[in-house]
Parts: C-alpha cells; structure tokens; sequence
C-alpha cells in the first residue's frame, strides 16, 4: 500500500514562481505511483519539511561504501527515522563526469534509468565538487546501482582525505581564448591519480582545477589546491582591422573606456589612427582587452601554462587564494603531459610526507615557508611569485652568495 | 550471493566521448566568439563551422523526468548533445541558426528560463543544505529558488557591469566558495554541548584540534569525558560541528545569514579578490528569505547602477571606496566589518587616503 503525501505547506512555497523548482521535482517522483522511489521520496520530503519547519538539518554520517573502494558514497542516516522511516538511510554516490560536463542523451537517459530504479530519482548535476551527484540511495540498492553506472563507464568520484574529483573549463573545446587542453589536462592527472581518489590516504583533501586562461571560468585559483591556468609568453596576436572595427563600432571614448583604462598595467594605447599600441612587456596576461575585443585580440602563440598552489576556504587558518609556483611550463607533447603527471605526483608525496592532519597544501606552505616547498620540489624560484619582495629584515642571510651563484648559474644556463 | 564485482578503475572519460562532432572537429581551432542576444554564444571555428550555444537555468537537484525533459529537448534541436556548465546550467548546441528560435521557445515554455550569458547575474553557486548535507545551518536549493525567483529578469537580460557570480554556502565551510555576492551562514553562539554523547561518539583530540581558537579543552562533565568550551575565545565557526556532532552549533534563532560581497576568482583586471562582510544578522527565514533576498537586490542593483563597464563587484568598491558603498546601499557599518583575524590588519587604511 502506498503512503500518503505529507503535508509541505512551507515547501509548496518553493514551487510558485518563475525559476524551476526542485520541489515541484520532488513531487513529481513522491506522486510516481508504483515506482520503488514514490514512498521514498514522500518520506524524505516530510523530513524536508520538517527541516524548513524546525530550522535544523538531521541527517548525520556513518560508513557506507562499495566494495574495492574507499571513499565516493557520502552516508546518510536520519536522525529522525522514527519520524520518517522509509527514507531513513539516503546516501550519495559522487560520480566523475566526463571533464567538461558533456553528455549525449542515450547515456543520461540509461543514468537516469539505472537511477530510477535503484535510487531515489534525484540527481544534482553538478555538485560544487564537479561530481554527478546520485542523491538518496538504501543501503542495499549502492552496490547494485554502482555496478550498472561504472559499467557504462563511469568512475566514482573523491571524497574525504584524498584526491578529489576535479573540474575543468571548456577550454579548446569551445573556447578560442583557451591556452591549453584542460580537458586533456585533468583527464591525465585524475586518471593517473585513481588510486588516490578512490583509497584516500592523504593528511586532507587534494584538489586540481584546470582553467584555459586567466578568466578562470573553472575558478581554480581558490577552489583548488593546484590551479593549472593557460598563460602565453611571446607577444599577444593583435588584428589591427579588427581594433579599428571595434573602435568604430562603440566609439573612441567607450573603446578608452572599456579596453584602455581598464588594463591593470597600463600597457595598452590608442593610436591616431584607431590601431592598438599593446606593450607586451607590461602586460600580465589578465585577458581582459581580449575579452572586450575578442575578434581583434588573441592571447599569442607560445602558450602554456601557470601553475598556483595553495587554494582554500576558510578552515582552519583562513582562506588564502594559490600562489605561483611554477611561472610558465609548456603544456603540448606528450612529453609536456608527463611531465605535468610528473610534477602532480611530487606535489602529492610532499603534501603527504609534509602535511599535518586536516591541514591543506596552503596551510602546510603557509606553516613551512614556500621556499621549503619549493625546494622539496626541485622547482625554481622565480620573482613571478612574488607581489614584492620582502619587508621586513628579521632573516640570516648568511647563505647570500650562493644564492646569487645559483641565480647567476641558471640565468646564464637560460640564455645558451 | 555471487562474488561482489572488482570495480573498474577507469579514472574519467575522454571529453570528446559525448561532444558534439563540430566542436571535436574544431577543437582547439576556435577563432571569436560573441553573444547574437542574451542566452545565446556563437562561436566560429577557423574552418567557418558555427555553433550556437543556447543556455538556460535548471533547479540544480533534478528528477529524473526534468532530465528526460532535457534530452528530449537535445534530442529535437541538437542531435542528441547536451552539457552542463560548472554553475548547472545546462547548454544546448546546434549549428543550425534557424534552431535557436526553436529552442528558446521550447526551454521557455518548458519552465527553463534562457540566459546566463556576458554580464549577467549568473545562476548561484551552492550546495546541499537539508535536503542532503549532515551539518547544514540551513538550506540551499530553497535559498536559491527564492532568489533566482527574484533575479531571473537579471539573468535573462546582460544588463550588469560585468558577471555578477553569487554563491550561497549554508554552514561556515563554504561549499558555495567566493562570490562577487555571498550567502552564508554566520553562527552568532558558541556551540551547546551534548555531554552525553560526546565521550560515546567523538574522538575528543581531534576535536580540540579542529578550533581555530583553541577553546576547546578537555573536561570531566558528571563523572563522565566530554569537552568544554571558552566561551569568550569561540568564534562560533561551527569547525567542531563536523567531528563532533554533539558540539550543537546549529540553532534556528541564532544561526543567522551574512552577506560577503566582492568575491572574485579571475585574474581578469585585478587580481583575485577574497569576499568581504557588508550585512550579517539576517534572519534564516525559511521558505521564501525575504530579508535576505532584500540586501542582495539592493547590493546588486545598487552596482548595477553605479558602477562603470567591465567593473567586478570588488573592483567597484575599490574605486569608489568602501564609504560610498555603505552610503549608496545604506548598509550599517559596524565593529563587526573591522578584521580581527591574523593577517587582519593589512584591511586597515594605513594611509591619508579617505573618502568624503
Ligand atoms: C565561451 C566561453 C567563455 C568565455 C569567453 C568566458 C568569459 C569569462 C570572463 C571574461 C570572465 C571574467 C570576468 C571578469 O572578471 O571580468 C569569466 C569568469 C567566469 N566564468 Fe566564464 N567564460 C566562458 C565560459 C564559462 C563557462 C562555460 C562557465 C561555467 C558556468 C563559466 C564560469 C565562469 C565563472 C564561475 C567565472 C568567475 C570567476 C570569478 O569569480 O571571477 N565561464 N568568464
Ligand atoms: S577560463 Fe578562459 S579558456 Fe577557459 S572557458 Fe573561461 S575564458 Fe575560456
Ligand atoms: S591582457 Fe590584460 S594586462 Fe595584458 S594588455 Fe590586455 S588588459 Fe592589459
Ligand atoms: S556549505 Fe556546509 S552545510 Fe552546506 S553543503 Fe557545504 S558543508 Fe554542508
Ligand atoms: S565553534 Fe569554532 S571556535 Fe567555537 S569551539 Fe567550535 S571550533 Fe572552536
């Protein structure tokens, strides 16, 4: 015998309204007679309400995993399963889309299947991880439905203290401003990281985060530990046909306005005869002329890529955005790749030879000095990762001279 | 039972498994790109090949029929094609101009709202909250229904200075991340202790280890191990929340909404910029967050009508001073927007530069 709907008069507030509404979705699998989620969904909806009526969460953690793997299904068990016991164990299963978010309808649809059968109806896609969410799951139906979505070729995503499920934007895929293949890039870390993903052994979390340019549309730069963002190092490729277009097109003033005064540098000028002046030497690659003008600038041709570490929310010392720690690599043979995978590896051993527990990469270089990090990676120093230089003098430098015969030694080592 | 199934270990997909045949025919060979209207991208490839991206709001937590409803609209105008975007929306491809009409008038009338594109107030950013997450402060998809209720006219139209990115977190964690305007729980208690649960559930050093203030200690509560709290040191962040279930820190009076504004992740201009604390003591009124969806309207609409083309949030506010946003948007300034934290002390004016 089904059960009856609970009542959701707060709820049914969410469902007026012009944005589509997850309740309305909700409702929609709970009145889904004769579907093994109906009654499971209704339940959860009366705790749902209940939540809105109370103000307060009741869902709590406990272990729940499928077999071979440590870590994807996030468990939930109610606090008031007396209240509401069909949805009494609803848990998650996080599963690592193609990078890039791309889906044809067969393979949605035969998720969705698998889902409907299985689980409670209901996906989030996508979760702030970058996961498909599989949301509200018994106990009994996770080993089941994991097996039909990983044989449709689908791996479980990061969780807990290991390598987390990473994100990337659209990069060369639809983007002319990307300035290497991020989609390529992520698939070649998370893949060759699987077993740190799925049997999480680390000090904390470790997240990569791929971004084809300075837009940082995959906003990696806080959101990840490693921010792997597109850069150029030659001239950028200027159409001066184009400039002047554009200038005609809004306006000598606007095109001051929008473009000119809007360099963080100061190294763009208007020429008399409406063509760009563009001082390559100042500029910082910040992408902005080449939002403004899209047809008329490019980023140029020797790309590659900048790489921040460091990247987190406020727990526990406060939020700290990456930092440089590699200016420029290149991002294009294979070669380059490995090297990438290469460097991926060092920067986790360090963080798990390194790190205290519950500390992130941040904390950790915040903690030991990047230069001890820099160091322990073979990486060299470079005045790209700075905004200034020193202020204050409480430091030995006895160490000076080998410094500069350092420095010396692979400055002159660059130029041959 | 038959032995349980080895699973495969196969890492991700290669993006080009589902793509769309143009894009993967001109992949990395993208030449411009612009926006024919709101909602709509076209981007010309080298060869000429054009794609139209259409893209439209979704409830984030979908059923599965609101999935179907997404592929059977994929199916009809994009050959079978459909992706997702790091902010859930969804986008719908076709490289027939003709289709574009179509296709917005379907999304439309199928309750998708089409827009998101250029400048913008994108979809919001945010989480689980008490549909799914063990510590949540309060809800997320509710909170962001009843904003995008009342933003949608600002995500359909590209009418800001520049992207507006929102983000909603429901506890101090911040799942949500940096938002030109953030939504976020700010606890105004110290946590309340269940001390009959703590010694049977928490592993009490990796509690004590967990505060960022140390206020946790160790204590002897009725005979039996449990913790206690500074009360003057706690900062109510909730951190002891998660480990430690007991350490109550929810509270449907004191657990109240702040608003962060500022918040960017590109190095577009300025470099990234952290959010900064403009409104908190708002009520967590649930279902609908009147007074919430109050502060941001105005914050919002305040920069859309002040600040210049291109201008972030953060970058507004930089030039105009952070006097004049608390004068345009009326907001209170209070000991609480002084920085106390370590490191604090570089958000002082440590000049003679001032605002009048
Ligand atoms: C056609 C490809 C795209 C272009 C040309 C583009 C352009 C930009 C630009 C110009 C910015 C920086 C705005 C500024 O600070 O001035 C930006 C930021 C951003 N974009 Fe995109 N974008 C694209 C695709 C996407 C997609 C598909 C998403 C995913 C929804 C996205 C999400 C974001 C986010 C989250 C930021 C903000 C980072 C921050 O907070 O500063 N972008 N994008
Ligand atoms: S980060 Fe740059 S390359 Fe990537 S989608 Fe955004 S604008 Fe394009
Ligand atoms: S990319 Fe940025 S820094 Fe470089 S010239 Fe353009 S606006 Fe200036
Ligand atoms: S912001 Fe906090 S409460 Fe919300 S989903 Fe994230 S961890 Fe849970
Ligand atoms: S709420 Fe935060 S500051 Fe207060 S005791 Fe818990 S961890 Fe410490």
């Amino acid at each position: 015998m089904s059960k009856t709907m609970p009542e959701t008069p707060l709820l049914d507030q969410l469902e007026s309204g012009p944005w589509p509404s997850f309740v309305t979705g909700l409702k929609r699998l709970a009145n889904d007679e004769g579907k093994p989620y109906a009654d499971y969904v209704k339940s959860l909806l009366g705790q749902l309400e209940h939540s809105y009526e109370t103000r307060k969460g009741y869902w709590k953690g406990g272990t729940v995993g499928v077999f071979g793997y440590g870590a994807g299904v996030i468990p939930r068990f109610s606090e008031i399963a007396d209240k509401f016991p069909e949805s009494s164990e609803f848990h998650t299963l996080r599963i690592m889309p193609a990078p890039g978010f791309f889906y044809d309808t067969k393979t949605l649809r035969a998720m969705t299947d698998a889902w409907a059968e299985h689980g409670s109806g209901l996906i989030a896609l996508h979760g702030q991880s970058g996961d498909i969410m599989l949301q509200g799951c018994r106990t009994d139906q996770v080993q089941p439905v994991w097996d039909k979505i990983n044989e449709m070729g689908f791996d479980m995503g990061g969780a807990g203290a290991g390598v987390r499920t990473s994100a990337a934007c659209i990069g060369p895929a639809r983007c002319e401003q990307s300035c290497y293949d991020t989609l390529g890039a992520m698939k070649s870390i998370i893949n060759d990281f699987t077993d740190d993903i799925h049997r999480p052994s680390l000090p904390y979390k470790l997240k990569f985060k791929f971004s084809g340019c300075a837009n940082d549309c995959a906003n990696a730069t806080q959101r990840s530990d490693v921010a792997v963002i597109g850069t150029w190092r030659d001239d950028m490729q200027v159409n001066q046909d184009e400039v002047k277009a554009k200038v005609a097109q809004i306006g000598r003033k606007e095109f001051i306005n929008q473009v000119i005064r809007m360099c963080p540098t100061q190294a763009l000028a208007l020429n008399d005869d409406d063509t760009l002046d563009v001082d390559n030497k100042s500029c910082v690659r910040c992408m902005h002329c080449i939002n403004v003008a899209t047809k008329a600038l490019k980023p140029g041709k020797d790309r590659g890529i900048t790489i921040l570490v460091g990247g987190k929310r406020t727990l526990k010392i406060g939020d700290l955005m990456g930092t440089v720690v590699v200016p420029f690599m290149k991002l294009e043979t294979e070669e380059d790749f490995e090297q990438l995978v290469d460097l991926a590896h060092r920067m986790l051993d360090f963080f798990a030879d390194n790190a205290l527990e519950h500390e992130r990469t941040g904390e950790m270089i915040e903690r030991i000095g990047l230069i001890n990090y820099l160091e322990g990676l073979d990486l060299p120093i470079d005045p790209n990762m700075v905004v200034q230089p020193r202020t204050n003098c409480y430091v030995r430098t006895d160490g000076w001279d080998d410094e500069v015969r350092k420095w010396n030694e692979r400055n002159s080592a660059a130029a041959e | 039972m038959s032995a349980l199934r080895q699973p495969v270990e196969s890492g991700v997909m290669d993006a080009k498994t589902f793509m769309h045949p143009t894009l993967k025919k001109n992949y990395g060979h993208w030449a411009w790109h612009d926006r024919p209207r709101p909602g709509v991208l076209r981007h010309v490839a080298e060869s000429g090949d054009t794609v139209w991206t259409v893209k439209a709001g979704t409830q984030r937590q979908m059923d599965v029929y609101t999935i179907k409803t997404l592929c059977d609209i994929a199916d009809e105008f994009c050959d079978g094609y459909i992706r997702f975007t790091i902010r859930s929306a969804v986008e719908f491809m076709t490289t027939d101009e003709a289709k574009v009409d179509p296709l917005i008038a379907r999304l439309e009338a199928a309750g998708f709202p089409v827009g998101g594109t250029g400048n913008s107030v994108g979809f919001i950013s945010h989480t689980q909250g008490w549909l799914h997450c063990d510590i949540p402060g309060t809800d997320a998809s509710g909170v962001v229904k009843a904003l995008m209720d009342q933003l949608v006219d600002d995500f359909k139209n590209e009418d800001m200075p520049n992207r507006v990115k929102i983000t909603t977190s429901c506890c101090q964690i911040n799942c949500g991340g940096q938002g030109d305007i953030a939504v976020n729980i700010q606890h105004t208690k110290p946590p309340v202790i269940n001390h009959d649960l703590v010694a049977g559930v928490c592993e009490r050093p990796s509690v004590i280890a967990r505060c960022p203030v140390a206020a946790i200690r160790p204590a002897l509560v009725n005979g039996k191990p449990s913790l206690e709290v500074d009360e003057k040191k706690c900062v109510c962040c909730g951190a002891c929340f998660p480990p430690c279930p007991p350490m109550q820190i929810n509270d449907p009076v004191n657990s109240k909404i702040a608003i962060w504004v500022g918040g960017k992740h590109s190095s577009t201009r300025s470099r990234p910029m952290f959010h900064k604390l403009v409104a908190a003591g708002l009520p967590n009124n649930a279902p609908r967050w009147p007074e919430v969806a109050e502060v941001v309207k105005n914050i919002l609409h305040t920069y859309r009508d002040n600040a210049r083309s291109w201008e972030r949030m953060g970058e507004w506010i930089e030039r105009i001073g952070w006097p004049r946003f608390f004068e345009l948007t009326k907001l209170p300034f209070t000991k609480y927007h002084l920085d106390t934290w370590r490191g604090g002390r570089s958000n002082l004016n440590a000049s003679a530069h001032l605002h009048f």
